[in-house]
């Protein structure tokens, strides 16, 4: 695996993030609510695919499963806001509960009036049910395809729970969350709508420190190092079985947050958020963006998914098309992705190919002190 | 078995679905020593090693490292009672760099939360410095371990089998793939590791053993065959009759 752990230009950098901010702050202004909107929720996408960043590109762990933590993020935050919104409602619980018959509030929905616990249950429950699958898992050694494999089942275990469920989640339908009320004020609303882009804008930037937290220095190397070469570090004295639980805990925390502010953008959770396809696609986003760089995380989940809005619009037939063939060209052509092709040099060598740039004729070896960083 | 044993090997036996990779063996090392393993392909050499580590559970036989049993417990926990291991290919982490390598080495104590919130102290700092030199790659510390040659590969591997300042240091063939001059130093360093250290060295060059001068314990069909200095085992008939092949055969 030639996957390095790619530093970037501080220029690079610096600059992204003055772009960033000035798009974020200029956004408000110069777009259209409902693309504004679009915007969030993409953003917010962007927290699950950080999550995927952590484990797979550095950890190097395939994860198909991030659907559950991330709809149970959402799940929460529904919950919270159905129950705060239903006073006018028979017995003052959800509407939908009449449907199915049902009278008294299942026991599990109660500590959701508190915004305090569910603040907390947003990231925490999908922190720990990551924590336990994790621990099962790891402990007993199965990495690799089937780890995966073992994901995508606990996805699909998750859906069919969450699908089946009427008289307790509203199953198949999901729970509404535009309607309902926050701060007494429609969460559909378009002020409401303007907020949730600030504070996911804000949580992006706040998840992006984080996980570059979580990653830097000795802590960081290890999950390179279990990426890399599992045995050699446990031979070294670690125990790989609690890096890899913290880390897909950590994992599981970003998507349930991501799942809120996703959520409450989008106006319903349902089981659509644990489907298969749609677990697969936070991977693409991270693995077009550029894995291991967490930067190309961000930018592959907003700019794929805006890329699909807009080509939906235009062309509705087509997404499926433009994402897999996005994603046989990456593999083949930039296994690092987008960003780690640019930080390799890619672009030079693209010009060079086609004589648009003189070939530099030095020693690799003189050359080594500016590419440092990007030894093969 | 006598109190100043650092690692017995009590008849160990592993079977691998009926094949069986160790047979009864019984090794005894002292406090200090440098041992030389050697012995033909097929005869146990890192089967040996797996078992010490914890990677290959023994089928019968007790392993007793510094008074305690090694026995069912995982790798990680061995490690840190003191077994270093270095392997046969180097095996080190190559997107890292080499300061980071030996980061990971010489890091105490190895819980995450000391790795995330804490920053690294100044005398493991330090030792680092220290291995760097020893092994000649000071000057290549921030450099991928990937981008290094073969050489220095093993060198940094060996240094962070220092770090991790183990009682018992198990090298598997840590001259392969060296030049002459490389393959000396080494000998030099890993003598000079014994005595404070208890080295065992696993290797087919017979030329690198000479220089090691130590004894030497010769595997066979997952047993020892003989033990003693070189001298001893080049005139013993059962080895010359293995490593020549018998007549009859």
């Amino acid at each position: 695996m030639s996957l390095s752990k790619i530093k970037f230009d501080k220029k690079i950098v610096l600059s992204f993030w003055v772009i960033l901010i000035a798009l974020i702050i200029a956004a408000p202004t110069l777009l259209p609510v409902f693309r504004l909107n679009l915007l969030g929720r993409y953003l917010s996408l962007s927290i699950v695919a950080l999550g995927v960043d952590l484990i797979w590109g550095y950890t190097g762990l395939l994860s198909l499963g991030q659907g559950i933590f991330f709809a149970l993020g959402g799940y929460c935050a529904a919950m919270y806001l159905q129950i705060t919104s239903s006073s006018e409602f028979p017995n003052n619980i959800p509407e939908f509960f009449a449907l199915y018959g049902v009278e008294k509030l299942p026991f599990f929905w109660e500590p959701f009036r508190s915004p305090v616990f569910t603040f907390f249950a947003i990231w925490i429950i999908p922190a720990l049910v990551a924590g336990l699958i994790g621990f099962l898992v790891f402990r007993n050694r199965i990495k690799g395809v089937y780890f995966s494999i073992l994901t995508q089942a606990s996805l699909l275990v998750f859906f069919n729970f969450f699908n089946g469920q009427q008289k307790l989640i509203n199953g198949t339908n999901g729970l509404k969350t535009d309607v309902t009320q926050l701060f007494g004020q429609m969460v559909g609303s378009e002020s409401m709508q303007r907020l949730f882009f600030w504070i996911t804008a804000i949580l992006v930037i706040a998840a992006w420190f984080f996980a570059k937290w979580v990653v830097k220095g000795r802590f960081g190397n290890i999950l390179i190092g279990i990426r890399d070469d599992e045995p050699r570090v446990r031979f070294t004295g670690y125990n790989p079985v609690i890096f890899k639980t913290i880390i897909f805990s950590i994992a599981g925390g970003l998507a349930g947050i991501s799942g809120a502010l996703y959520t409450v953008q989008s106006g319903i959770v349902s089981p659509q958020f644990m489907t298969v396809p749609f677990s697969i696609e936070m991977v693409i986003w991270v693995a077009v963006g550029g894995r291991g760089t967490l930067l190309g995380a961000i930018l592959g989940a907003v700019f794929i998914n805006y890329a699909k809005s807009l080509v939906s619009e235009a062309l509705p037939a087509s997404w499926m098309f433009i994402q897999g063939g996005l994603f046989i060209l990456v593999v083949t052509a930039l296994p690092e992705g987008v960003l780690g092709w640019i930080q390799g040099d890619g672009p030079r060598n693209l010009l060079q190919r086609f004589g648009l740039k003189r070939k530099i004729e030095t020693y690799p070896s003189l050359e080594v002190k500016n590419k440092e960083g990007n030894n093969e | 078995m006598n109190n100043k044993d650092l690692l017995n090997l009590i008849d160990i036996t592993v079977s691998f679905e009926g094949f069986l990779a160790l047979n009864k063996l019984n090794l005894n090392l002292k406090k200090g020593e440098l041992r030389a393993v050697i012995g033909p392909n097929g005869a146990g050499k890192t089967t040996f090693l797996d078992v010490i580590t914890g990677k290959v559970k023994p089928t019968k036989g007790e392993v007793i490292f510094k008074g305690k049993s090694l026995v069912g417990r995982k790798e990680h926990k061995i490690a840190r009672l003191g077994v270093g291991r270095k392997f046969q290919s180097p095996r080190i982490f190559e997107n890292l760099t080499v300061k980071e390598n030996l980061e990971i080495s010489v890091t105490t104590p190895k819980s995450p939360l000391n790795l995330i919130n804490k920053s690294i102290k100044d005398e493991q700092l330090n030792e680092i410095e220290r291995l760097m030199k020893i092994v000649n790659l000071a000057q290549k510390v921030d450099s991928k371990a990937g981008s290094l040659s073969h050489g220095q590969k093993q060198w940094l591997e060996i240094a962070m089998l220092v770090g991790q300042k183990p009682d018992l240091m198990l090298v598997d063939e840590p001259v392969a793939g060296l030049t002459d001059e490389e393959t000396d130093l080494t000998a030099d360093l890993l003598k000079s590791l014994s005595g404070e250290n208890t080295v065992v060295v696993i290797d087919h060059d017979m030329e690198f053993i000479r220089r090691l001068d130590s004894n030497v314990s010769v595997l066979n069909q997952g047993t020892v065959l003989c033990e003693g200095t070189m001298e001893t085992i080049q005139n013993d008939k059962k080895v010359i009759d293995v490593y020549l092949g018998r007549p009859e055969d």
